[in-house]
């Protein structure tokens, strides 16, 4: 098949400038607001302040969702999503690098 | 269908305490879970694991497993008889529940459990009733398709409830838009492209998060790029201005005299064309002329009178 741009739906890069509100959050990984707090409150997930309200940018809603996961699905509690979270990134991080330099 | 061994799929003895049958889950949880594992077929069998705990670990739907499982061995061909499960009260975990919410139950677990016993599927923290809920996918992307923006044609898997109420996956292609710039990790969102509304409310949105195949020619960390660029030795000693190329076309690029194998020249803002732009960078590899004639010997013999004392071993201590 070949795509052709005109029929295409667009899509938008949801990164660091795309802005979330907590209930934003909280609707999208399917958990109450209190335990986005409680990401936060470990350190899982960072928040902007705009006028003393918290944000969050689209990177969190991916870290959201594999905290959320992986405390469901390994039964982890805060802490342990919060060293794992930070463990998978930094694996991802070193496996990207890792591809590149040995191709 | 076939029958399915709960106990040999998560490797307990069929008389195993509720606490042997957590501790295997965990284990076989963390070596098989897709964010963790690099097994080939982490997926397919984190979800065998995660079915097979869903029922060993409630005490009402074990002891059904076991009393219609005594006559089974797996693989065997299975059918519930009807009304099998009266006699036995479940309680049905409702969201919040241990087990893989997005899991894609056997039929065999239909069967027996229907597809209303999953666990954590719960619309918990939705606060938009009517709205569909928002999907998300992986995608593995060339890295051209950053670089220069672009169509490309994604095949996703969609989970769908069908009209029988079973959980079943359906192939959808989409026609992309990618926006020019995206990083490895981030997301491309479509609005609308997730589940269709319920009834007057709006469809969720297609999340794909990216990560790109190798490339031939350049390699990726993060926003910047790099080239191993192969030059001739004079080259690199003596300097020179050589062609290169960039994800923008062919630039001129000068190499300072004294360069050597390994040195780094920074293209400042030629790397993938995000938000700032990232650099390019150039890391010079040394190409030897092969020594195959007369001509050649005599000059490599040159090179060597010329530099005598020169050793490249020296940080060897030889």
């Amino acid at each position: 098949m070949s795509p052709s741009d005109d029929q295409a739906l667009p899509g938008t890069i949801f990164d660091e400038s795309a802005i979330l509100s907590i209930k934003d959050l909280s609707r999208m990984c399917a958990v109450d607001e209190r335990h986005i707090v409680e990401f936060v409150e470990e350190g899982v997930l960072s928040v902007v302040n705009v006028r003393s309200e918290w944000h969050f940018t689209g990177d969190a809603l991916r870290r959201a969702r594999l905290a959320v996961r992986l405390e469901r699905d390994l039964e982890l509690n805060l802490a342990g999503v919060a060293l794992a979270v930070e463990l998978i990134e930094e694996l991802a991080q070193l496996r990207r690098q890792l591809e590149a330099r040995s191709k | 269908m076939e029958f399915k061994d709960y106990y040999k799929v998560m490797g307990v003895a069929r008389d195993a305490t509720e606490a042997q049958i957590k501790q295997a889950y965990r284990k076989l949880a963390r070596k098989y879970h897709p964010d963790v594992s690099k097994e080939k077929d982490a997926e397919a069998r984190f979800k065998e694991v995660g079915e097979a705990y869903e029922v060993l670990k409630s005490p009402e739907k074990r002891a059904a497993y076991d009393q219609l499982g005594k006559d089974y061995r797996p693989g065997q061909d299975f059918r519930p008889p009807p009304n099998w499960d009266s006699g036995f009260e479940f309680s049905g975990a409702g969201p919040g529940g241990a087990g893989p919410g997005d899991a894609d139950y056997s039929d065999f677990f239909d069967a027996l459990f229907g597809a209303q016993a999953r666990s954590g599927r719960g619309r918990g923290g939705d606060s938009h009733p009517g709205r569909g809920e928002d999907h998300h996918a992986k995608v593995l992307l060339d890295l051209d398709a950053s670089l220069n923006g672009g169509a490309r044609s994604f095949t996703l898997r969609v989970p769908e409830i069908d009209a029988e109420g079973r959980l079943v996956s359906k192939e959808r292609t989409l026609n992309v838009q990618v926006p020019k710039g995206i990083l490895a990790g981030q997301q491309i969102r479509l609005a609308g492209q997730g589940e269709p509304a319920h009834g007057k409310g709006t469809a969720g949105d297609l999340y794909i998060e990216v990560e790109f195949a190798p490339h031939p020619l350049y390699r990726v960390d993060g926003r910047d790029l790099s080239l191993e660029l192969p030059v001739a030795p004079w080259e690199a000693a003596l300097g020179a201005t050589i062609k290169t190329p960039t994800p923008g076309g062919t630039v001129e690029l000068k190499i300072p005299a004294g360069s050597h194998a390994g040195s780094k020249l920074r293209l400042k803002g030629r790397g993938v064309p995000a938000t700032p732009p990232g650099d390019f960078y150039v890391v010079l590899q040394i190409a030897l002329p092969p020594a195959n004639d007369e001509r050649a010997k005599a000059a490599y013999a040159a090179m060597a009178a010329a530099a005598a004392g020169f050793n490249p071993r020296a940080s060897l201590g030889v």
